[in-house]
């Protein structure tokens, strides 16, 4: 049985440091939505004027504080901001810097062909996620969704959440002629949390076909036990 | 092994219990509540004191501007005040300034106006864009010149909140912001009841709860100790809002 070195300290951290902030700011982001649970497009929005969605009231077992409680939710979902945002920043100044994202996340040109991309979703069908021959490359699946989350979803969440504050708005307008304006902003805001929220239950789904002790300990330790090859 | 996704769920809901027990200590409390001085810090250090709120055009208003909170404040004095157009009505301006002043509708009018099409924030998340009109706060605040210690400006209503007046402050960065208004117009008309008659405040880089309305009295103060429970305004005191509402 092989065992390899799979994740940097930086990565695990950045990791886990995410695992908590995105669970605390999908629950106490619902909470918040609770208190005007109406999205629109353009600068504003209130109650008399046409919402796009008109979101459902979402349950208790669903939000932080599961009483309703709006500055509660405040609290702690401005907290958690601050530790997504700057974890973020973080965590792309050291893998610029220690090309982790250009060794493990570069997609190439050719890794996009139709052939490919095909031959990689029958390998997920068939729940073969790892290349025999190179175990511990993230197969094409993975590079995008790590890509999509890291250098889009993220970005716009975070940059959309700064959108919402009236203070922020002072210091970056631009921010809000980007978005369209406040209530688009703050739908954006909202759709990118159904991405994040979507990506981490087909995560989660995947650590688990792929072996969840095994795929969890290498987040923790960085150790990876490679897959034993099926017998023909 | 595997982890159903029954066990996954309850697994979810078990941790955003522990959430709420979190929250229940003191010094977990303590932390998650800097995250108010915090994100203050960042922006009074990243946006210029006198960076302004965007603005828009008049056709870029909305249809209706609705009213939260109170919308009446339905005190026999407030009653007696609005059955006499507010004519009798006086703004005390006093605290910490070397002249106090008592200023009718007709004085607030006789200041230098400034007219600015802004976008209200709510806490709950919607916006509403109207016009106001008014003198700056800081020209009442030089007015009656404020002195040296003074940290805050509190802002006094005529709408009880559990037998109190309501009351809201800020500090003097907000208090002389060039769009830091007494308002008395609300699209080009006098402010209705429900918006706030006779006069509000309006601090356009903060959310709407600091925006006090149906305001009676402003005082320049030290500190906010001793007034209400000490935490800069009614929802501050009793349901945790942040003292600092820019974001």
């Amino acid at each position: 049985m092989k065992t390899v070195f799979r994740h940097r300290l930086a990565t695990r951290l950045w990791h886990w440091i995410n695992a908590v902030s995105i669970f605390i700011l999908i629950g106490s982001g619902l909470g918040i939505s609770n208190a005007h649970p109406r999205l629109y497009w353009g600068s504003y929005g209130a109650n008399f004027d046409p919402a796009w969605w008109e979101l459902p009231r979402f349950p208790s077992w669903l939000t932080i504080p599961a009483s309703y409680n709006l500055a509660i939710s405040r609290r702690w979902h401005l907290f958690f901001a601050l530790v997504l945002a700057f974890g973020l920043l973080a965590y792309m100044i050291v893998s610029l810097a220690n090309r982790h994202f250009a060794r493990k996340l570069r997609v190439r040109r050719s890794d996009l062909s139709p052939r490919n991309l095909m031959a990689d979703l029958r390998e997920h069908l068939a729940l073969r996620f790892h290349d025999p021959a190179h175990p511990t490359a993230y197969n094409i699946f993975q590079k995008l969704s790590y890509v999509a989350v890291i250098f889009i979803l993220l970005p716009l969440v975070i940059l959309t959440g700064l959108a919402l504050s009236p203070g922020m708005n002072a210091g970056m307008p631009w921010l809000l002629d980007l978005f369209g304006g406040r209530q688009s902003a703050r739908s954006i805001h909202f759709l990118c949390m159904i991405g994040l929220a979507g990506f981490t239950v087909i995560h989660l789904a995947l650590v688990i076909l792929a072996g969840a002790i095994n795929e969890t300990r290498s987040m923790i330790t960085g150790w990876w036990r490679v897959p034993e090859e099926p017998k023909p | 092994m595997m982890v159903g996704r029954r066990n996954l769920m309850v697994g979810s809901a078990a941790l955003l219990a522990g959430c709420d027990k979190v929250i229940q200590q003191p010094a977990a409390r303590r932390i998650l509540f800097m995250g108010e001085e915090m994100h203050r810090g960042l922006q009074r250090a990243l946006v210029n004191r006198n960076a302004l709120a965007p603005e828009f055009t008049p056709e870029q208003r909305s249809p209706f501007f609705r009213p939260n909170g109170t919308r009446d404040p339905g005190t026999a004095d407030y009653a007696a005040l609005r059955a006499g157009n507010f004519a009798d009505w006086r703004l005390q301006i006093g605290g910490l300034v070397t002249r106090p002043l008592s200023l009718s509708l007709k004085d607030l009018g006789a200041f230098a106006q400034r007219a600015q099409i802004t976008r209200h924030d709510c806490v709950e998340g919607w916006s509403a864009i109207a016009k106001w009109q008014g003198p700056t706060l800081g020209d009442v605040l030089k007015a009656a010149g404020i002195r040296d210690g003074a940290r805050y400006i509190v802002f006094t209503c005529a709408d009880q909140y559990r037998g109190a007046p309501y009351y809201e402050s800020i500090d003097l960065v907000d208090a002389f912001h060039p769009q830091t208004i007494l308002a008395w117009a609300l699209n080009d008309r006098f402010l209705p009841v429900m918006n706030g008659a006779p006069c509000r405040l309006r601090v356009e880089r903060q959310l709407g709860y600091k925006h006090a309305k149906y305001l009676m009295r402003i005082d320049a103060v030290a500190s906010l100790d001793g007034i209400g429970k000490g935490k800069g305004g009614y929802w501050e005191d009793n349901v945790d809002y942040d003292w600092y509402a820019g974001i």
